[in-house]
């Protein structure tokens, strides 16, 4: 892989391959969190009942937690090199508005969640609002 | 107040990285180990620093409510940050910007009248694949979103 080094050369398909990079790792990464978080509980009422120590060991004593946290890692760092590349007007709502949209139906299809008509509005106009926010 | 350290945390944390980030020399896939070292500059430290403080609180949101409910919340974030900037360091906010800024406030106003949980069976063969990972008495803890709101 050989991607343009300075940004003013960089490619619109270079572009859209850091972010699509972003995105991708970043929706794996944050389902695998939120389905790791699930399966561990309320980590208020597990700091209720056993303290911060035992909040924290629940969730480092997860699995899963540990293979969502690997896919936002990588992520990040595909954010730090996007940086190094794009402007940050440009990769932070791209990024983040696709990441939405991305992560409502990937949340419908592995979490079962319910993602319903309310849900998918606030999405889409959350989404063409920080497209706006960045112009 | 999770909702609005997760919020805050993550434009604030974005920013202090591209500052770190635009002051370096261009980094190249051919020596990733920049990428490295870049970690340990002050912006891209403080960023970092930031951006665990939301993930602490994202953490603790995706505890009790669901990733659908919990992203599009937290973007009330870049409303924060457009008024910040308007109000408090008096720049120049287009229209087209304050249009985002109540598409997004609409948005969010949308999913947070709704439940932040989605409700499951209790018991049956059927429970869907993440279910199947819960700890035994985590069903029993699910409660609506409103209610764990107001306890917030």
């Amino acid at each position: 892989m050989n991607l343009p080094v300075s940004t003013s050369a960089t490619g619109f398909w270079a572009a859209a391959v850091m972010i699509a990079c972003v995105v991708l790792c970043s929706t794996v990464g944050e389902v695998l969190t939120a389905a790791a978080m699930k399966s561990i509980g309320d980590l208020d009422d597990i700091r209720a009942h056993s303290g911060l120590k035992g909040a924290i060991r629940a969730v480092v004593t997860c699995p899963l937690f540990f293979a969502g946290v690997g896919f936002l890692a990588i992520a990040f760092f595909s954010l730090l090199f996007a940086l190094n590349h794009l402007n940050l007007s440009l990769v932070a709502p791209a990024s983040a508005s696709l990441t939405l949209v991305t992560n409502a139906i990937a949340g419908k299809i592995f979490l079962k969640e319910n993602v319903d008509r309310r849900r998918w509005t606030a999405a889409v106009l959350v989404c063409i609002g920080v497209y706006f926010l960045a112009h | 107040m999770i909702l609005g350290l997760v919020a805050l945390c993550a434009p604030l944390g974005d920013t202090c990285l591209s500052r770190g980030m635009t002051t370096l020399p261009a980094i190249s896939l051919a020596h990733p180990s920049t990428l490295i070292a870049a970690v340990f500059t002050p912006w891209i430290a403080l960023g970092i620093a930031l951006l665990i403080g939301f993930f602490a609180s994202y953490l603790t949101a995706l505890s009790w409510a669901d990733l659908t409910f919990v992203l599009p919340a937290t973007a009330f974030g870049n409303v924060i940050v457009a008024l910040f900037a308007r109000f408090w360091l008096h720049e120049a906010i287009s229209w087209q910007r304050w249009l985002g800024v109540v598409l997004i406030t609409v948005g969010v106003g949308f999913v947070a009248h709704g439940p932040s949980l989605t409700e499951r069976p209790q018991s049956n063969g059927s429970a869907p694949e993440t279910a199947n990972l819960q700890a035994p008495s985590v069903e029993e803890t699910l409660e609506p979103a409103m209610e764990k709101e107001q306890v917030l």
